[in-house]
């Protein structure tokens, strides 16, 4: 399907020289600069709805695409294009992008227009990763994304904020850098950077080992997986509030989808091989994070360390699919892994960025993450309170929030593979709440501790438009699932039938060929 | 019909959603009124299909509402499966609540006396209960209506976020917080148990349809499934005992049974609603309907009626030492639970809900009474203050007497036809364990007895033992509180006497529950029924009523006659009271070793293995390796003109000697 509009270049660059815009225009009138950052990404977020009304479920096809030459003497092309895997999470960028510049309205006091912009750069950057189609693009971007992010956490970050980001930047640049030899060895194999012609790329085992090994450096980092994980309640400690939001909710996906979008289609029979090792450390993500979330005192770290057990799901319903093969040919339930991965990434980004927003409301007011400087909250905040408690049954996957769908998903067909992977998956219905729960127990609920508790006012108009409109969505989502599922449907049937099929000897199942 | 039960659903949702986002604005009446018009309606209504199933006008009805998600080849549908035993448990469900809702008006009035003042939670808290209770019955109805097993874990868990919510209503108090998170982890114990066998269900039914799980079963009954290497379990006995596992939680069954008795840190209407009557008997209901598979395991048949029995006899003996009014009540229903699970073990799924019913309308019957008396008594729980309440709270008095009556199974009371029928059912089952379930059982009628008419006692007779500030301000509770008590009184006594026929012998489960012929001691049962009042003679002469008659005799005679007996026990026994008193040591057990142990094994994944191995020694000791070899060679470059003059004279020495050597 053709569409008039270049959909996916506006979504990329509207943002991008809105911010360099904004980013210009200097802190002479910082109202100004919050109405015209608002204005981009609220303008970004309505086109970017385009591509869900004119976006055709039924094709696994790329979709808008766009293609211009861009470096010929690499063969690099400016090629854009979505499918279900992508497209609902461009949405999602966008959509998480308007709260987080709400959610920095009046609380950035520091070059505020510098703060604005790095965030509609982020964005652009970050549809950038999602639709491209070639492989140096999606590199540049991949990189590109590090640096507002460093600014991010690196200029308006906690005390300890130079350790974090060079931490951060080490860890995440040290995963890419292989990614990058993995795609330009495959480019001198196929004289292309196309994506979609990596896919069709013929490799020897050998080959896609290491390459797979290169793509799980950079994305486990980015997910990140056990035990690449330590940058992140590092990075979300020093990061401010909108950098935590924007780094859990959606940076953490990339990493997801460069798992579906390069990894298994690339290197099925690598991935069929070595899928206990992504297994392992999904399952160890679920249960050892999940213990060490419970211990911990300060309130953003317990969040990153949640993240990564959700993340551990994501990865965790991506990996099973080989397994299922070899025990049944029946196709549902890889979809049904698959799906419940894709959906708990959007999930989490409703939930996580929500969390972080509900620390960040606290942290406004009494510049603490500890916990123990809480208690009694909602006798103060019932409002802030009740949306709180709200988000943390969320977070503990309760039924009809959107929590609980992937979670569901994936815990059902991780049971296809194996009974022993769905009773530890399964683990996180306890430890979730436990460690959820506990929180909750002590910021929110009790007597209240302190003077400083004593004087908290509720949240206001703005805090609650932010959060009431995630409160929505992780509900609408949690109700009815099936828009989403729905969505991605087709584009996931062709990707478990694509990674069915092995790479080495044409024909049986990839898994067919191995010990 | 679908419109009608759409509405019987969504009607107490509509009321919970207005009382709680509106209830600042539509203030106390307001709030109160649209959740008991919403219930009220929803009440009505079931009324009006349990009646529509009796004269037989009405058809089960199996119909989806929407659908959920359709991924990986299965339909996620939400829909209502109406058959005899919803109606019966909406019926049940919606007339308890609606009762609850009413008496709450008294029992929350003067709720502000239980916040500080200078809290904004307690603004609205009496809105916000009303909002919740209702919340709680739309949650209830969806479980109990649904057609599949998604729409059952939803229910399943939002009625656990309601029971979590209202267990920590007053949220200033340390005991409530602690009591609510409780609550929801160990049930989450369950549900853990509980999402397994609804994936075992998804794997090999492919389907969560109940209509489409229950044909299928037959077929698969004799799969074997592989666990562990060799290993090969029955199927259907692995799904059926994952999912009571849920039922264990939910329904308080030994050993996740801890929660519920700390769960009367909440308002008492909730507890006779939520902790009584109806949420904690969804395990029941659930194993009810899951009986076409049940029905392939006998092994899960034993494991529930072992935990079932266990559970009746030791709770009830832990009554016998409780001194708060409502803590006794909270272990006489977790005996009582362990009753019904029993009946279902026996495969005599009939006698457990209709145990289920009876006990749903006389437990929150002795609930309210109690919170009656805890109002007169200006919120004091303690029995050993209490006595001679008789003369001041005549009705509550009266109703008490009745539920209690039919919590022992008085002869011709509700609980008489349950319970002689469960003893019955479990002593001629075959199953194996039915022999120490049908020990236990019949004695724990003696221990019933003795607890409840403990209790009574303590509470409406002999001495009068609270101070002269409370005495002088005894009187029977406003009429909100007793009529409830008075409405609930009726079908507490009537209702067995009504409908044992029809739902135990007659065929009012037949098509609904199936049985295999060779567990249905029911049936046998009924070839020996000849009404009423032949049960009841035939009752008179059985052990149970004998039992119950000494349980009640021996209370009337500790603590009417010679009340210094009950200390001597105390001493004599003094173990026994102590392990009584103790509970077991579950709770210690479960703080040392589960509390305690996870936060242990969270401390040493996070400080050794996060922070000494993966950041200490991998990440910043690669930092650091880079850093001490950078240390070393920085040396060279000093900065130092002479030192670079040397180097480069050194090294044109060096160079020079080379070019003219070679």
């Amino acid at each position: 399907m053709q569409f008039a509009l270049p959909v996916l270049t506006l979504c990329i660059w509207l943002p991008i020289v809105g911010g360099l815009a904004v980013l210009t225009s200097g802190d002479k009138s910082p109202d100004v600069s919050r109405w015209a950052a608002l204005g981009f990404s609220v303008l970004t977020f309505l086109i970017s709805l385009l591509l869900w009304t004119g976006f055709d479920p039924a094709s696994a096809e790329m979709q808008f695409v766009e293609i211009a030459p861009w470096i010929p003497s690499f063969n690099a092309w400016y090629h854009l294009g979505v499918d279900g895997i992508s497209m609902p999470l461009i949405i999602l960028t966008t959509f998480i992008t308007i709260l987080v510049i709400i959610a920095g309205w009046e609380v950035i006091h520091y070059k505020p227009s510098q703060y604005l912009a790095a965030f509609l750069i982020m964005e652009g950057v970050m549809v950038g990763v999602f639709s491209a189609l070639d492989a140096v693009l999606f590199y540049v971007f991949w990189e590109a994304m590090l640096i507002p992010m460093f600014i991010i956490i690196g200029v308006w970050g906690g005390p300890n904020r130079v350790y974090a980001t060079i931490k951060f930047f080490l860890y995440t640049f040290f995963g890419s850098v292989f990614m990058l030899v993995a795609l330009i060895y495959m480019y001198f194999k196929s004289g292309s950077y196309s994506i979609l012609d990596f896919q069709q790329l013929p490799l020897s085992l050998t080959e896609q080992v290491w390459i797979f090994l290169a793509f799980l450096a950079a994305f486990a980092v980015k997910v990140p997986m056990w035990p690449v994980h330590t940058w992140l309640p590092d990075a979300h400690v020093e990061a401010p509030t909108g950098g935590s939001v924007i780094l859990a909710a959606i940076m953490l996906k990339i990493g997801g989808y460069g798992f579906l979008r390069f990894s298994l289609p690339i290197t099925p029979d690598a991935s069929a091989t070595l899928d206990w090792l992504v297994i392992a450390m999904s399952l160890i993500a679920v249960v050892y994070i999940g213990f060490v979330a419970l211990v911990q005192q300060d309130m953003k770290k317990l969040i990153a360390y949640s993240s990564i057990a959700h993340m551990g799901f994501v990865t965790l319903g991506f990996f099973i699919a080989f397994t299922i093969f070899n025990r049944s040919e029946a196709e549902g339930g890889v979809v049904l892994g698959m799906a419940g991965g894709m959906v708990q990434m959007v999930s989490h980004g409703f939930i996580s960025a929500a969390m972080f927003l509900c620390v960040g409301v606290l942290y406004d007011r009494l510049h603490s993450r500890e916990i123990s400087t809480y208690g009694g909250v909602i006798h103060r905040m019932p409002v802030f309170g009740a949306l709180m408690v709200f988000f943390a049954m969320a977070n503990a996957g309760l039924p009809g929030t959107s929590g609980f769908v992937g979670e569901f998903m994936v815990i059902l067909a991780s049971f296809q593979a194996d009974f022993w992977y769905a009773f530890l998956a399964a683990t996180t219905l306890i430890l979730g709440a436990a460690y959820t729960l506990w929180m909750v127990k002590r910021v929110v609920y009790g007597p209240v501790t302190s003077d400083k508790v004593a004087g908290l006012r509720d949240a206001n108009g703005r805090e609650i438009l932010v959060l009431g409109t995630l409160a929505i969505a992780v509900l609408a989502l949690g109700v009815w699932p099936d828009p989403l599922v729905n969505v991605m449907d087709a584009s996931i049937q062709n990707l478990v039938q694509h990674i069915g099929v092995s790479k080495i000897a044409a024909g049986p199942a990839a898994v067919a060929a191995l010990p | 019909m679908e419109n009608v039960y759409l509405t019987i659903v969504l009607a107490p949702l509509l009321g919970s959603i207005i009382a709680g986002f509106f209830g600042g604005r539509i203030g106390r009446a307001g709030a109160h009124w649209v959740t008991i018009l919403g219930v009220g309606l929803s009440c009505l209504l079931s009324l009006y299909v349990v009646v529509g199933f009796v004269r037989g006008t009405l058809r089960v009805f199996d119909g989806p509402v929407y659908t959920w998600m359709v991924s990986g080849g299965i339909q996620f549908e939400i829909g209502f499966l109406v058959d005899k035993l919803t109606a019966l448990m909406m019926a049940v469900v919606t007339f308890v609540s609606l009762m609850v809702h009413i008496y709450t008006i008294g029992y929350m009035a003067d709720d502000e006396h239980n916040w500080p003042k200078e809290s904004l939670a307690g603004k609205n808290g009496y809105q916000r209960f009303f909002s919740y209770i209702s919340l709680f019955t739309f949650s209830m109805l969806m479980l109990v209506m649904s057609n599949n097993f998604l729409q059952l874990f939803f229910g399943w868990e939002a009625v656990g976020l309601v029971s979590y919510l209202l267990i920590g209503f007053w949220s200033v108090r340390e005991s409530a917080i602690f009591a609510n998170l409780k609550a929801f982890l160990v049930n989450r114990v369950g549900d853990f148990g509980f999402i397994l066998g609804i994936a075992a269900v998804a794997m090999y039914f492919q389907s969560l349809d109940y209509r489409e799980v229950f044909a299928a079963a037959p077929q698969l009954a004799n799969v074997q499934i592989p666990i562990w290497g060799d290993t090969h379990w029955s199927l259907m006995t692995v799904i059926c005992v994952l999912l009571f596992i849920g039922a264990m939680g939910k329904s308080a069954q030994v050993p996740l049974h801890v929660w519920l008795p700390d769960s009367m840190e909440g308002p008492t209407p909730i507890s006779a609603l939520i902790h009584a009557a109806t949420m904690v008997t969804a395990g029941i209901f659930m194993v009810a309907r899951m009986s076409p598979l049940y029905e392939l395991s006998e092994t899960a048949l034993s494991f529930v009626m072992i935990i079932g029995a266990t559970t009746a006899f030791f709770m009830g003996l832990i009554g016998l030492v409780q001194n708060d009014i409502k803590r006794v009540v909270a272990y006489s229903t977790l005996s009582q639970l362990g009753y019904m699970i029993t009946a279902l073990g026996a495969s005599a799924y009939a006698a457990g809900i209709f145990h289920l019913m009876t006990h749903a309308f006389f437990k929150a019957l002795l609930f309210l009474a109690a919170g009656s008396v805890i109002i007169a008594m200006h919120h004091d729980q303690d029995i050993r203050n209490m006595g001679g309440l008789r003369k001041y709270l005549p009705i509550t008095w009266i109703t008490f007497l009745l539920g209690s009556l039919a919590l022992i199974g008085f002869p011709g009371f509700s609980g008489f036809f349950s319970k002689d029928a469960i003893i019955e059912a479990v002593h001629l089952s075959q199953v194996s364990g039915a022999g120490y379930a049908s020990v236990l059982l019949t004695l724990g009628v003696f221990i019933t007895a003795l607890y409840s008419f403990r209790l009574y006692f303590l509470v409406f007779h002999g001495r009068e033992r609270m101070d002269e500030h409370t005495r002088h301000h005894l009187h029977e509770t406003p009429a909100v509180v007793w009529v409830p008590l008075a409405l609930l009184a009726v079908p507490s006594v009537v209702i067995g006497w009504l409908t044992v026929e029809a739902v135990l012998f007659g065929d009012w489960f037949k098509d609904v529950i199936m049985v295999a012929p060779h567990h249905d001691v029911l049936a046998q049962m009924g070839a020996g029924y000849h009404g009423q009042v032949g049960f009841v003679l035939h009752g008179l002469m059985a052990p149970p009523f004998w039992l119950a008659m000494g349980g009640l005799a021996l209370a009337w005679y500790i603590y009417m006659m010679k009340p210094v007996i009950a200390g001597y026990l105390m001493v004599r026994f003094g173990v026994l009271y102590r392990i009584l008193d103790g509970k077991y040591g579950f709770d210690q057990l479960n703080m040392a070793l589960f509390a305690g142990g996870s936060r242990g094994l969270g401390k040493l994944f996070w400080k050794t293995g996060d922070q000494k191995i993966i950041d200490g020694t991998l990440i910043n000791g690669s930092a650091h390796g880079v850093g001490w070899i950078a240390e070393r060679l920085r040396c060279i470059q000093t900065g130092y003109l002479y030192h670079y003059a040397i180097a480069m004279i050194l090294g044109l020495v060096v160079l020079l000697t080379v070019f003219v050597t070679f």
